[in-house]
């Protein structure tokens, strides 16, 4: 306890010091004026001790504690790269056209773009490899995408990146029906995937509301949560193994499939999770759970949000192993949705009510897990924990309560501007953040909170017709304080990227982020610099 | 086990009529194996206030299901009957015409609007054919299928849920009512449709017209 105020108290008068200075550059946009950047620098060179962000970038809809800068000691493309990479690829594999430059450089929320001029399409790992080393050698800067689905601009370039995009690489290598293991390639989008098991009467252990267009290596680099989490548990546990291309070209096979290997240091779950920072994710060897044949779905209202959490406890100790999913929406969630989706309609019309819960359970037997599910929602309601619900009768209905949970990102994104949030926070403080928001808010926008409940971690988002420094000055940094004091985490799931690329430290101390094996992992990633250069992971290894 | 969709919305729009204050009770009917009564406990879930179950193996063929109900009929004396225009399993679309004809009631078939005149005693349905909409006025009692756009089927609330339990089922055979279950037709062959092939991506019109000419031969 005593270490963590320690490093508080030093993140808070660094944090300050910074804060005093970028604001003062933010007025500068074109950082025209070198001299007072300069200051700025050589405070931050001052600050490399403990780790911190060696550039400034300057975006869009950023706040003034965000600026970036391109590292100079990259290289820029010249049409010899260009021709290396057509005779190493071919033709059709090396894109420069415009509009799908467009495309690749512009993340999901249309919020970060790049200037990318380079999209390269790799068929295999050798190749990946191959485009690697030379760009190591080169000292080109590179990203690598995947599906482009990120939600902190961690899957477009920051700069003029390189950008290679694992998509041809989508082959399921192989399955084994008695254990369940897959190996596939980085690039197979994850509803493929799930198609392709669903055959063989296994299910994939993640499945979030982008599994038409996100691939698996994405999943894997960003360490992604999901909606079955509470059940089968983070990628950590069914990943057992990868490979990887290190920036300087080397192939390292930690492609196991075997579910027990005790022998020495599990190097892929560095790879779990650093959002591509260490190297290229190109095979993934995943743990699949076999499809059980009953699933049923609820959707029921709550009045206030402690009978949400006591719904949780409950959920948990009476339905125990079927709970496959645990979510949960508040009413502008809802009214949203309904609002802005087409062919979306409430289960529960009689009123409006304040929470919306939704349960799945997956077992292996119909009726008696169907009567255990009637059972606990019976004395749900009689307890007075919900005041009313649907129970799905089949597989439309079903889908129909998954649309209106899922479809709540693409309704605040037809909204008009979002500020997107993603924390863990202790499951009995995580609505008070909301309440606070709205009221620090107030006119300015609206603020939405949904999320999954079921492993604390909520989705806050702000909406608003359109982007306002005002209303970001109202958020960041609150939310990140209120979520540092919680000891919460301000990326569950999402990740760094450059959204929260130097916001690490409102949840990890400076010791954990300068502890020595993140220099020891620089040494085997060799020019780590090359591959993510800009964004939040790539920044912690110095 | 799940509800026929065409049959869901035959229950709403039932559920509809009795709400508007012009029906006084909704009987829910299911003809087959005993975890049908599964099937008819949605259907009281959703508000039925009766369920009737017609205990037969499986594999009824219309022509049963309709002489099974015309007994029913005989027996519960109901104002109106109301079906899914066809089952999923079969796509046979004849249950509900049979009916009419073993009656002798009018039918409107593919509804995709019912209005009911209880004074006059006729309900008046535009049924959905293939040169559009047809209007009908029938007289009751009449038999009405219903289609896809007739109404969104509701969801079955908790409280309702809990309330189906005690509603009670009546159980019979089809040997009680003096219906025997046979079928008239066997089923011969069953086949797959051919599997669509692969489009090919040609280089030039010149190509194209070839290959129309001398493989398709359709110029």
């Amino acid at each position: 306890m005593e270490k963590w105020r320690a490093t508080s108290n030093l993140r808070r008068s660094l944090k300050s010091i910074l804060n005093r200075q970028l604001s003062s550059v933010s007025e500068f946009r074109y950082l025209n004026e070198k001299r007072s950047c300069q200051s700025s620098f050589n405070l931050i060179r001052d600050c490399k001790s403990l780790g911190q962000v060696n550039a400034i970038q300057h975006r869009c809809f950023s706040s003034a504690s965000t600026l970036v800068q391109r590292n100079p000691s990259f290289s820029t493309l010249n049409s010899d790269d260009i021709s290396y990479f057509k005779g190493l690829l071919g033709e059709k594999s090396v894109i420069q056209d415009e509009d799908r430059l467009e495309t690749v450089n512009t993340d999901w929320m249309h919020k970060y773009k790049g200037s990318s001029k380079l999209l390269l399409l790799p068929r295999s790992t050798e190749e990946v490899a191959q485009i690697l080393r030379y760009c190591n050698s080169r000292c080109l800067a590179v990203v690598p995408q995947g599906g482009n689905t990120g939600l902190v601009g961690g899957s477009v370039p920051v700069f003029d990146e390189v950008i290679v995009n694992i998509s041809s690489m989508n082959n399921i290598i192989s399955f084994d029906k008695v254990s369940g293991i897959l190996v596939c390639e980085a690039g197979c989008i994850l509803e493929n995937l799930i198609s392709f098991l669903d055959n063989q009467g296994f299910i994939m252990p993640l499945d979030l509301g982008a599994k038409g267009s996100c691939q698996i290596g994405g999943n894997v680099s960003t360490n992604a949560g999901g909606l079955r989490l509470v059940r089968y548990g983070s990628l950590h546990g069914n990943v057992l193994g990868l490979e990887a291309v290190l920036a300087n070209g080397d192939v390292l096979d930690m492609l196991g499939t075997l579910r027990k290997d005790n022998t020495g240091y599990d190097l892929k779950h560095l790879f779990i999770g650093s959002e591509g920072s260490l190297g290229i994710v190109t095979k993934v060897s995943i743990l699949t759970p076999p499809k059980l044949s009953s699933v049923n779905i609820a959707f029921l209202a709550c009045n206030d949000y402690s009978s949400c959490q006591k719904l949780l406890m409950e959920a948990k100790r009476k339905l125990g192993e079927i709970l496959s999913a645990f979510e949960f929406l508040d009413t502008e969630a809802m009214n949203l949705v309904l609002h802005q989706l087409d062919g979306v309609r409430n289960p529960l019309p009689a009123s409006m009510h304040n929470f919306y819960i939704l349960i799945e359970t997956t077992g292996s037997d119909e009726s008696y897990n169907r009567e255990k599910l009637e059972a606990f929602l019976l004395s749900s309601m009689e307890g007075g924990l919900i005041s009313d619900g649907v129970l799905a009768q089949d597989i439309n209905q079903a889908s129909s309560f998954w649309r209106i949970r899922e479809g709540v990102p693409e309704a605040l994104m037809k909204a008009g501007a979002v500020y997107k949030y993603d924390l863990s926070l202790p499951v009995e403080k995580m609505y008070d953040l909301v309440d606070d928001m709205r009221i620090r808010l107030g006119d300015l926008a609206k603020v939405v909170g949904y999320g999954h409940l079921g492993d604390g971690n909520l989705h806050l988002n702000v909406s608003a017709p359109e982007y306002d420094d005002k209303i970001l000055e109202q958020i960041e940094p609150y939310v990140y304080e209120w979520t540092s004091k919680h000891r919460g985490s301000i990326s569950a799931e999402h990740g760094l990227g450059l959204m929260k690329a130097n916001k690490i430290y409102y949840s990890k101390s400076a010791e954990t982020v300068s502890f020595p094996l993140n220099k020891k992992m620089q040494r085997i990633s060799l020019f780590a610099g090359c591959v993510s250069p800009s964004h939040g992971c790539t920044s912690c290894l110095n | 086990m799940s509800m026929n969709p065409f049959c869901e919305i035959a229950l709403e729009e039932a559920l509809k009529i009795k709400e508007s204050g012009l029906a006084k009770e909704v009987v829910a009917v299911t003809m087959g194996p005993s975890n049908c009564v599964d099937t008819l406990r949605t259907g009281l879930a959703m508000g039925a206030d009766r369920g009737i179950h017609v205990e037969a193996a499986r594999d009824l063929v219309p022509l049963s299901v309709a002489k099974v109900l015309k007994k029913l009929v005989e027996v519960e004396n109901p104002g109106l009957l109301i079906l899914g225009k066809q089952a999923i399993d079969d796509d046979c679309n004849q249950t509900g015409q049979m009916i009419a004809a073993l009656l002798g009631w009018p039918q409107g078939t593919f509804a995709s609007k019912v209005v009911l005149d209880k004074e006059k005693q006729v309900a008046t349905v535009d049924r959905e054919v293939d040169g559009g909409l047809e209007t009908l006025c029938l007289d009751l009692p009449a038999v009405i299928t219903t289609d896809l756009r007739l109404n969104q089927p509701r969801y079955a609330t908790l409280p309702n849920i809990m309330k189906a339990k005690s509603k009670p089922i009546k159980r019979y055979t089809p040997e009680e009512l003096n219906v025997e279950i046979k079928s008239d037709l066997e089923v011969v062959q069953v086949t797959e449709p051919p599997k669509r092939k692969a489009g090919v991506i040609l280089s030039s019109v010149d190509e194209l017209i070839d290959k129309l000419k001398n493989e398709a031969h359709v110029i």
